[in-house]
């Protein structure tokens, strides 16, 4: 519990301080959210006016609190850059499309990288082991925008198997809306499960090396014995913490694959959101992503412990 | 904010039964349904795009339209992009509006009288007008959206101009104005919005020939064919898409893979590449392309430095390497498809001559050259490549050239609002009154970026403004883009093509002088 409480409070402090800096950012770059909305034409009242009815006109410090007061209640206020649209009515539906994408891809690298690196460290050295890894070692070295165009050209103008830019938003047909995305998944998909596959073999090999494998071996153990029930645990722990770290450059990566693909996530929406100058738009997915991201450290140190008990007495 | 100046509606529907005839039976009822004949000054658009093959139309259909930007504002009366007006010119109408040929038409006006001295123009209230909520529109309502307008744009805007609007009788309008002035009509193009809206933006409510249906942040808006439409015939299509992606690359997958139906701006590489289930029509994008300098940066206050750059950039060079040589290279702050008002002999004012731009810098005291900085907006790729064409020209001329890209953003506040660059490389739209584009070269005048300041420029401008009678106006205008030219307060550089792609699934695409993407005219077209 005691743990927990500090994990808490962690949390709460990094989510302040990120906050705080992304608000501040803003005040140093240049560009104005009012005339980003009013474009070329606007009058010099309208300027005036509209930076007023934002609040733009007050110190920082001062906006920073109000905002704040309204975060912690939930209220993220109205869009900057779409007059009378909350922050959060903007948000709904990209947020939920982000993280179907970015679940949709997590359960492809699981699926496919977990057989295919114990397979791969099984048949250490074998053909299956060598092609598994050259295809690995390309497919790492291509950025996923990249790895996104070619599926769009390949699969979607040659082979017709989905129409890019044709999303069907979840609202209208849930099923329909995971069909596009299972492409933009892939994209992100396919250079982590290079990764992942690289890692836990590696991970497994070193594993087999150790002095207890000889010991389950002496005991009896068959050769599935051993490696399911004594390595794979052990050679799960820093795969675990490097599964982490790859949900994180998920959220990422689907900032860039939504562009390519068209999809309405929030990744668009942060790009679009960052030229308009939309700050509340801004501020509230970078809160969004960091606790994402610092949560998903707080689950991985409790798998931790499930997965290595000498964790918990540290 | 669409504007112009012919001041026959008549004109317009005469001219436009007219080019109907040569286009083909189309909309049969359409007033303006002149389709690709829109850019009449530029012939060879004019001829290229009357040899497309368009079948025949058939009622009903929905088409979707790419393109890379949202919307600003569904409220008509808040200044916004041309991206936004090419959109709500579908929802919404005035008291006229432009037709393709640049001329008015008479919209929610059926009819309008303008006093010998310019200062009185008369509305009469179209019979039997509605709202797309089927309620009548009333003069109340007319009245309501021109006063709203004028208090939206404040006392500074041109729209001042208007000292008040006089309800007398329930069919008839009197807008009165401070001064004498002719180019009123396109400031009456102020959409009619029903004085019982209080949401404009989020409920749009208009007289136009489509009815809003639904906005999505960042990704569509969709409209529907508005059936109790004043004009017979029109539109063709039931339902409408402007559907909004996020880069030009990724439009161009969505129009190869049939997403989309019609994408502008396309570069003469992508026209090329594209297959014969599209049709490509070239028209002008109605900007003034060109490398803007700040007259209060030490070199670019002498008159013989600016024209040296403008000896030392090759238009044509710009032309042929990003438009395939198919804009119209100008000569000052006019686009050709303002006929009335357009000076061609500005065009000829300049010519490629890096030596002559050498000894004009040697004269002025700069023999060695000078540094200069351009800052362009990087999201805009036309611009950052012209920047760089220039840069590579000028250094020839000695001018060593730092260009600086920065977001859209920080191009608006600093150099735009801030006034704080060097130069710069933009194209500036306009409205259809001669008076929106020139109005930016005046001494002190808040939208004057580039600190221009002419003593004679002025003068001649303010009695361009003040003219009654309509060819001694166009003539001041004219004087007016001459003594730009030749002072060289820019570098003037084309109106660039517009090369469209429209599925051949549909036919009737139409450019205006003006934005405006009018969907009323494009029709399905029988498949084979």
């Amino acid at each position: 519990m005691k743990y927990f409480i500090k994990k808490l409070i962690t949390l709460i402090i990094t989510l302040l301080v990120i906050s705080f800096l992304s608000f501040a950012a803003f005040s140093v770059i240049p560009g104005d959210a009012a005339l980003s909305r009013l474009g070329k034409d606007a009058t010099k009242e309208q300027l005036l006016a509209l930076r007023e009815e934002m609040g733009l006109t007050d110190p920082l410090p001062e906006r920073y609190v109000r905002w704040l007061k309204g975060a912690v209640q939930g209220d993220f206020g109205e869009s900057y850059r779409y007059e009378g649209i909350t922050v959060q009515s903007l948000l709904e539906e990209p947020l939920f499309v982000t993280v179907l994408l970015s679940g949709i891809a997590l359960l492809m690298i699981l699926v496919f990288s977990i057989p295919l690196g114990i397979a791969s460290a099984r048949f250490s050295g074998k053909w299956l082991d060598v092609v598994t890894n050259q295809i690995s070692q390309i497919i790492m070295a291509v950025p996923p925008f990249f790895l996104g165009m070619i599926l769009t050209y390949v699969f979607g103008l040659t082979l017709h198997l989905f129409q890019p830019g044709k999303f069907i938003s979840p609202r209208e047909s849930f099923w329909k809306s995971v069909e596009y995305l299972i492409f933009p998944a892939v994209a992100i998909a396919l250079p982590k499960i290079a990764m992942v596959v690289k890692f836990l073999r590696n991970s497994v090999l070193a594993q087999l090396s150790q002095d207890y494998v000889r010991t389950a071996f002496s005991k009896g153990n068959t050769s599935s014995g051993v490696l399911y029930g004594h390595v794979l645990k052990n050679a799960m722990i820093p795969v675990v913490t490097f599964l982490a770290m790859v949900i994180a450059e998920i959220l990422a990566g689907s900032i860039v694959v939504e562009q390519v693909f068209s999809v309405p996530g929030i990744g668009r929406l942060l790009i679009s959101s960052i030229l308009n100058r939309d700050y509340p738009v801004v501020q509230a997915i970078v809160l969004y992503v960091t606790a994402v991201v610092v949560i998903i450290n707080f689950v991985v140190d409790i798998l931790y412990q499930l997965l290595d008990p000498r964790v918990r007495s540290v | 904010m669409k504007k112009k100046h012919l001041l026959s509606g008549v004109m317009a529907l005469l001219v436009s039964v007219a080019l109907c005839a040569c286009g083909g039976d189309k909309n049969a009822e359409g007033t303006s349904a002149g389709s690709q004949a829109a850019q009449s000054q530029d012939t060879t658009a004019e001829e290229s795009s009357n040899t497309l093959s368009e079948g025949t139309p058939v009622p009903g259909g929905s088409v979707v339209f790419g393109m890379t930007q949202d919307l600003a504002s569904l409220d008509p009366h808040i200044d916004t992009d041309a991206g936004t007006r090419d959109v709500v010119f579908n929802l919404y109408e005035g008291l006229v509006k432009p037709a393709s040929d640049g001329s008015f038409m008479p919209a929610v006006a059926s009819d309008y009288t303008v006093s010998d001295d310019a200062k009185v123009y008369t509305f009469t209230l179209r019979d039997g007008i509605t709202f797309h909520d089927g309620t009548p529109v009333t003069i109340e309502d007319v009245k309501y959206s021109i006063d709203r307008y004028a208090e939206i744009q404040g006392e500074s805007s041109a729209f001042s101009i208007v000292s008040e609007t006089v309800i007398v009788d329930d069919r008839t309008l009197e807008v009165h104005l401070n001064e004498s002035y002719t180019e009123l009509l396109p400031m009456m193009t102020v959409a009619i919005i029903p004085a019982s809206n209080e949401d404009p933006a989020g409920n749009p409510i208009g007289t136009g020939p489509f009815r809003y249906v639904s906005y999505t942040p960042g990704q569509n808006i969709v409209l529907e064919k508005y059936d109790g439409y004043w004009q017979e015939g029109v539109p063709s299509l039931d339902r409408v898409e402007f559907k909004f992606i996020a880069d030009v690359d990724t439009a161009f997958v969505e129009l190869q893979a049939g997403t989309i139906d019609i994408m502008k701006y396309l570069t003469a590489a992508q026209a090329e590449t594209l297959g014969d289930s599209y049709n490509i029509y070239e028209g002008s994008m109605n900007l003034v392309h060109a490398m803007y300098l700040n007259s209060s940066y030490e070199p670019l206050s002498k008159t013989g430095v600016r024209q040296a750059l403008c000896y030392g950039v090759d238009r044509n060079a710009i032309n042929n390497f990003l438009f395939g040589g198919k804009s119209h290279l100008i000569g000052s702050h006019m686009i050709p498809a303002m006929s009335v008002y357009y000076e061609p002999e500005a065009e000829n004012v300049y010519t490629y001559d890096p030596e002559k731009a050498k000894e004009l810098l040697a004269e002025a005291g700069y023999p060695d050259g000078f540094d200069l900085t351009i800052t362009v907006p990087s999201s805009y790729s036309q611009h950052v490549d012209t920047a760089q064409i220039i840069a590579d020209e000028l250094s020839q001329i000695g001018v060593r050239v730092t260009i600086n890209q920065v977001e859209w953003s920080t191009w608006l506040s600093d150099v735009y609002q801030g006034g704080d660059f060097q130069a710069t490389v933009i194209g500036f739209d306009g409205t259809l009154a001669p008076s929106d584009w020139l109005l930016k070269y005046k001494t002190g005048h808040a939208k004057n970026f580039m600190h221009y300041s002419n003593t004679s420029y002025d003068e001649v401008f303010d009695k361009a403004y003040a003219a009654v009678n309509q060819e001694e106006k166009a003539e001041y205008y004219k004087e007016a883009q001459m003594i730009l030219a030749e002072d060289a307060a820019a570098v003037y550089i084309e109106d660039p093509v517009n090369l469209v792609a429209v599925s051949k699934k549909f036919g009737g695409y139409t450019f205006y002088p003006t934005a405006a993407e009018d969907m009323s005219l494009l029709y399905q077209v029988e498949q084979q």
